[in-house]
């Protein structure tokens, strides 16, 4: 029973770690090119819902995929096309696509949801998007089932982090996307195409968000039903997550990991306190609302620790949030 | 000369921003293997012509010929397809890469993975064309005139057949650019074209084959470097007769108005930015302070206005220590400083405001009440204006729409406003042409003739030497010495601000920075000679 519980616990804080995982690998992404998107919410928002309709539709899970990856990624392209092609400010161009992002996701799921179909019906994407046990990992005793027996999305995640950081460390292509990051300027008289890598590069960003957002309706919704959005503020959590993890993907990992125990903290104080009473009991005496806000509080902590360490050591693209235009004077 | 002798041919290149023109019809050329100099006021349109050949502007009209033949440059890929390479006044590199990956980035064949071998590979080219670089270094951790050798090496990497350089000696000391001189007149033997942009003439004489001369955004002449001479070339640039001496009036000097003994300040990031340094200021002296960009100037004048913190040491004006007043304190004691920092906007002036409300920025908390006195800032705008001859359409204008030389004088003028007994001036004519500044060094000299300690922290070495009556050297926040300007020369400046020369240690029983008629109390005396060893006591 102890074992279960803490078992139990970890599995959770892996299940919510993972959509902030999506969104912060996607910021990353975003990030190193340069560009602040503020609208990781909205993003995720539209991914989930969309992906989550067309995966129920289609009664498939890569259907879901490619629709939550593709209809982030088009909101990437918006966000390239109001900051890139026409210079809008990136700031208000981000929180534009947040509070649309989310209103399109009420919109479509509330308001037009009478008749969508019912996650419970579409057999096969429910199959395919269930448990896989990791033949061999899985077996290990307390943390084999916490860590090794998620569905598929999970262990995407991961592969994600991990190629992101290879990508940008080890290949020629991630030289130039850091470059353009870091000195527009310079990239750009080495004959690096700034626009292409940057329409690209946020669109990937952007679209990594949206499988996130999916992770989130599948996982932790399932309901359009209720006034909360799934996303429920974990985009904005990503973005501070980017500083936490020092803009590296693999750093992410673990970031994001420290993100989902206060979340599941949240959903499993009463458990813990139940099973370790003397260790743990004080916990069930603190009221919910302290657990719901302490994602926020953390977040807070961690912007602060973040901007007092020393600027040297920081991995913050140096022209971020700045647009290029060539012939500016 | 036959068409395609000529390395590049521009025919009637024009091009505006908005509803200024910045290039009107320029007719020029370069013929292969030569160097050319590029030589005009600021805003004569060197840079922006340039950079049509660059890629990163795109001419409204003209035409541009490479050996002949008519090309159209859209993009900095098609310029160094070209075959012309650019090295920008402000270098265009990335500070957390190394060496080799900011060459890396342009490489076209790069390959998909990042292998180590590129540094070795890097390395080689290097060596290829002369120059012996260490590949892993991190650009931030390289000096001024690395990082100008490594734009270089870039350029001639990517093949570039035609090489521009826009200001290079701005910022190298006298040593540096004899380096860089080499570096172009190797470059010239090994069949490249190149264009050199710079103001100071002298340069122009020694390196330049022909020399290009453009005003006001026009083409005016070309003319062999060997047929003309330094006046020619000014009047030629500024359109008529100018007097290029700078006057040194001599006044009688007073007891030091300001005088620094043993300070240390550190920089932002916690590092020593000056080390023990003592100097001081007489009334109706101009100090200057030479040093290569970086050696702690910008910590020093920050430290005297008050605005940085005092690690340890005195400052002491009139017998009162000024460490640890605050900056309105210290403004309000007559002390009155004027920074002009790189971008020229930064400090002291807010470019959204007008003219008048910038001026009000020193005293609008004397006005009485709540409201500010605008009348009495308009008023005072006025005269500024007036004094200075600045070329506003308004006081009411916003200071960013000025150009830079009357941004500057609006800055100056309204420090000197405010009756200072001690003006520290940083930069004053950074950027600006021959008119502008010799206005500078007219507003500089009334104030020195008017009693005023002036500490002239200046770039240009031939100017201090004609401006100042003594200057001192800092390397590395250190004090190099302090020499007369009519008693020294460049040769020896140099040497002290790379820190090859130290003057301090080298006369016996007199420390370089402390006066014999010191202002400071007798215990403030004793416990700064107990702190610097050696300090004369007389």
């Amino acid at each position: 029973m102890m074992l279960d519980v803490i078992t139990l616990f970890i599995f959770n804080i892996v299940i919510y770690s993972i959509p902030l995982l999506y969104a912060t690998c996607g910021e990353i992404v975003i990030e190193k090119s340069g560009s602040l998107n503020l609208g990781v919410e909205g993003t995720m928002a539209i991914g989930a819902v969309f992906g989550f309709l067309a995966g129920c539709s289609a009664n498939s899970l890569p259907v879901a995929l490619l629709v939550s990856f593709i209809t982030a990624a088009l909101v990437g392209a918006i966000f390239s096309l109001f900051t890139i092609t026409l210079q809008a400010n990136q700031n208000v161009t981000g929180l534009t696509i947040t509070t649309i992002g989310v209103a399109v996701y009420f919109f479509v799921g509330n308001a037009l949801g009478k008749d969508w179909p019912y996650l419970p019906d579409a057999d096969k994407f429910v199959q395919q998007s269930s448990a896989i046990e990791i033949p061999g990992l899985s077996q290990i005793p307390l943390v084999g089932k916490a860590f090794f027996s998620h569905n598929i999305l999970v262990y995407l995640a991961v592969v994600i982090a991990i190629l992101l950081w290879l990508y940008f460390e080890k290949t020629s292509v991630g030289l130039k996307l850091r470059a353009i990051g870091e000195n527009p300027g310079a990239a750009d008289s080495l004959g690096v195409h700034i626009v292409k890598y940057k329409y690209l590069h946020i669109m990937l960003g952007s679209g990594i968000m949206g499988i996130g957002g999916l992770y989130m309706g599948l996982n932790l919704g399932g309901t359009f039903e209720g006034s909360n959005c799934w996303i429920n503020g974990y985009g904005w959590i990503a973005i501070a997550l980017v500083i936490f993890a020092n803009w590296s993907t693999s750093k992410a990992i673990f970031g994001t990991f420290v993100f989902g125990f206060f979340n599941t903290l949240r959903i499993y104080n009463a458990p813990l306190a139940a099973t370790f009473p003397n260790a743990l009991g004080w916990l069930s005496k603190i009221p919910a609302q302290f657990f719901s806000a302490l994602p926020f509080i953390v977040t807070l902590i961690v912007l602060i620790v973040s901007s007092m360490r020393k600027s040297k050591n920081s991995n913050c693209p140096t022209a971020i949030g700045l647009n290029y235009y060539r012939e500016d004077r | 000369m036959a068409a395609d002798a000529y390395a590049i041919e521009l025919r009637g290149i024009s091009k505006s921003f908005g509803s200024v023109a910045a290039n009107k019809n320029i007719n020029l050329n370069l013929r292969k293997g030569e160097i050319l100099a590029l030589l005009g006021e600021n805003g004569s349109g060197k840079t922006t012509l340039m950079n049509m050949l660059s890629g990163i502007y795109t001419p409204d009209s003209g035409s541009i010929f490479i050996e002949g033949k008519e090309v159209r440059i859209t993009s900095p890929d098609d310029a160094g397809k070209l075959g012309i390479g650019m090295v920008h006044q402000h270098f265009k590199l990335i500070e957390r890469f190394t060496a080799a990956d900011n060459i890396w980035i342009g490489k076209k064949d790069s390959g998909f993975l990042l292998k180590n071998s590129r540094n070795k590979e890097i390395e080689k080219i290097a060596a290829q064309f002369g120059f012996d670089i260490d590949p892993t270094k991190l650009v931030m951790n390289m000096s001024v005139s690395e990082k100008q050798t490594l734009e270089i090496i870039k350029v001639l990497c990517y093949g570039a057949k035609v090489i521009i350089l826009d200001e290079p000696t701005a910022v190298l000391t006298i040593q540096e650019t004899k380096k860089l001189f080499d570096v172009c007149r190797k470059m010239k033997e090994s069949g490249h074209s190149i264009i050199i942009i710079t103001h100071k003439l002298n340069e122009v004489m020694e390196i330049s084959d022909r020399v290009a001369i453009m005003r006001k955004g026009e083409y005016i002449d070309t003319v062999e470097s060997s047929k003309t001479s330094e006046k020619e070339l000014t009047e030629l640039m500024v359109g008529h007769k100018v007097d290029l001496n700078i006057d040194r009036p001599i006044i009688e000097k007073t007891k030091p108005l300001l005088e620094i003994r043993d300070i240390c300040i550190d920089k932002d990031e916690g590092t020593p930015a000056v080390d023990k340094m003592s100097f001081y200021i007489r009334g109706g002296e101009v100090l200057g302070v030479a040093g290569i960009a970086g050696s702690g100037q910008k910590e020093l004048c920050e430290a005297i206005a008050g605005l940085r913190k005092i690690k340890s040491g005195k400052i002491i004006h009139k017998g009162e220590n000024l460490v640890g007043k605050s900056s309105k304190q210290i403004s309000e004691l007559g002390i009155a400083m004027s920074f002009i920092p790189e971008d020229r906007l930064g400090m002291g002036l807010a470019p959204s405001l007008s003219v008048a409300d910038n001026v009000m920025l020193k005293n609008y908390s004397d006005s009485f009440g709540f409201m500010v006195d605008r009348k009495k800032a308009r008023k005072e705008a006025h005269e500024i204006v007036d004094q200075l001859s600045i070329v506003t359409p308004s006081v009411d204008t916003p200071v960013r729409r000025l150009s830079g030389g009357n941004v500057q004088k609006v800055l100056l003028g309204r420090e000197i406003k405010s009756a200072p007994n001690v003006l520290v001036t940083a930069y004053p004519v950074r950027g600006l042409d021959i008119n502008s500044s010799y206005t500078i060094y007219g507003i500089i000299n009334e104030q020195k003739k008017k009693g005023v300690g002036v500490l002239f922290i200046g770039e240009d070495l031939d100017v201090m030497l004609a401006l100042c009556d003594k200057i001192m050297v800092m390397c590395h926040g250190k004090l190099m010495g302090v020499v007369h300007a009519n008693k020294t020369d460049k040769e020896q400046l140099g040497l002290m601000m790379t820190g090859a020369l130290n003057l301090v240690d080298a006369k016996e029983g007199k420390t370089a920075g402390i006066a014999k008629d010191s202002a400071f109390t007798p215990e403030e005396w004793e416990e700064a000679t107990d702190m610097s060893e050696g300090g004369s006591e007389e």
